[in-house]
């Protein structure tokens, strides 16, 4: 139990002060996430893209390892596959900073549910439009070029914008390979001046703000859409 | 050497059954009562009373807009200084009844609005009370909307208590950890605690896709 236990309100001595010290670390935190989450959300549009065309297309080669790989990263944990990397990768002998695990783990784990929010687009146009683009004449690039894609990628904007939110969040748990990420920001704080309630609530509303920014843009983006399917 | 490890990770196998177990309790005793909970908040995040849909609401967006990793910290370092002392195990099944309340809450919220005004007044038309008109037209009717997401929420939630392992609950994950400051096969082990999860989530993911297609006529 410790000295001097906290009581009348609850945050009846929420220290302010001590804030205001750390906040240059945790703006660097904040920094840090925002770096992370850009380059790993990018990175992950370019794997789920390639895993979703593997996905789609008809070569088996392509195909199976497409279906094996999005199925063991979604029914898998992120921490392990974090971990997996994180005690993995020197085994074989590659040396990288924690932070390009990190940003490797989020990639790979972002892509395969990218590739399924691709393909849930695709598969949403309507049959009828492919089969007037085949008795146009058209082969199968030009079907995918002008009919299929232009109408597939409206849809995905609004769940790729959701996995960009579940993305910010799952950057979280990088802090625990030692990342220098907001969390972490947060734990050296509570072990450097055991204030956990002013450390962790501080974590808490800078990820508020990146949710509110992201959550409107996606329910913005939403509304666009159903704005332009009704004309 | 690889060998050599093997051969100590079979010896040490019961240990990760024993991590396999606790993830499995953990995440059967969360999965029951975040039902429970979200189905309650739910209703009455669809339900007339304003103040009430604006907490659930707010609860909600704290939730939802936080990672599960801050969230199980401050539970199980904030709490203890107001006072509320949690073992591990608690503060992890805590944390879990949070999130996954507030996920749970929000489908069956969808669900329930999904049911046009119609069959609400039919019920009333007919003299049901307001129990009972949740529990014979709307939830029967809200649960086709509601079963495919909820499945696909609960294969979330198993993996997510892997980040209950962060306070010292030895579940899977930590087994893992743990494992790996011994036996220096990441790969190796961390392959191990994959395949275990696999096998726990897996066969809920399946449902999940036979629901979506089953329901989406």
């Amino acid at each position: 139990m410790r000295p001097g236990k906290r009581d009348d309100h609850m945050l009846a001595d929420f220290n302010f002060r001590i804030i205001f010290e750390y906040l240059p670390l945790f703006l660097t935190g904040l920094r840090s996430t925002f770096f992370i989450s850009g380059v790993s959300i990018m990175l992950a549009l370019v794997t789920g893209t390639i895993a979703c065309a593997c996905r789609i297309s008809s070569i088996k080669l392509l195909k199976y390892p497409a279906i094996a790989y999005i199925e063991v990263i979604r029914s898998t944990p992120l921490l392990v596959q974090i971990y997996f990397l994180y005690f993995g990768l020197p085994t074989l002998g590659i040396r990288v900073p924690e932070i390009q695990t990190g940003i490797i783990a989020l990639m790979l784990n972002s892509g395969a549910y990218i590739a399924e929010i691709i393909r849930a687009g695709i598969t949403s146009v309507d049959d009828g439009q492919i089969e007037s683009g085949v008795s146009s004449g058209l082969n199968y690039f030009q079907r995918m070029r002008f009919i299929i894609l232009p109408q597939a990628l409206g849809a995905t904007v609004p769940p790729l914008l959701g996995q960009s939110i579940v993305l910010v969040k799952d950057s979280a748990l990088l802090s625990l390979i030692s990342v220098m990420e907001l969390t972490r920001c947060g734990q050296t704080m509570t072990s450097e001046r055991f204030m956990p309630t002013e450390a962790f609530l501080t974590v808490t509303f800078f990820y508020m703000c990146i949710y509110f920014c992201l959550k409107s843009l996606a329910d913005w983006s939403q509304k666009k859409l159903i704005f332009r399917e009704a004309y | 050497m690889m060998a050599f490890y093997f051969s100590r990770l079979v010896e040490i196998f019961p240990f990760f059954l024993k991590g396999l177990w606790m993830t499995t309790q953990i995440a059967f005793i969360s999965l029951f009562t975040c039902t429970i909970l979200g189905f309650i908040l739910g209703i009455l995040r669809s339900g007339k009373n304003i103040i009430l849909k604006r907490l659930i609401g707010v609860y909600v967006a704290f939730v939802r807009g936080t990672p599960f990793v801050v969230q199980v910290f401050i539970v199980f370092f904030i709490l203890p200084e107001w006072g509320i002392q949690l073992k591990a195990f608690q503060a992890a099944l805590l944390a879990m009844a949070i999130m996954g309340s507030a996920f749970i809450c929000e489908i069956v919220a969808g669900g329930i609005s999904a049911i046009s005004k119609g069959q609400w007044e039919a019920g009333t038309a007919s003299g049901l009370t307001l129990i009972q008109q949740l529990r014979l037209v709307v939830i029967p009717q809200a649960m086709k909307v509601i079963l495919p997401p909820l499945v696909g929420q609960y294969v979330l939630l198993i993996k997510d208590t892997s980040v209950v392992s962060v306070i010292g609950v030895m579940d899977l994950t930590r087994v893992g950890w743990v494992t790996v400051m011994r036996i220096p096969e990441g790969l190796m082990v961390f392959s191990l605690v994959g395949v275990l999860y696999f096998v726990i989530s897996y066969p809920l993911i399946l449902l999940s896709n036979y629901l979506e297609r089953r329901m989406a006529v």
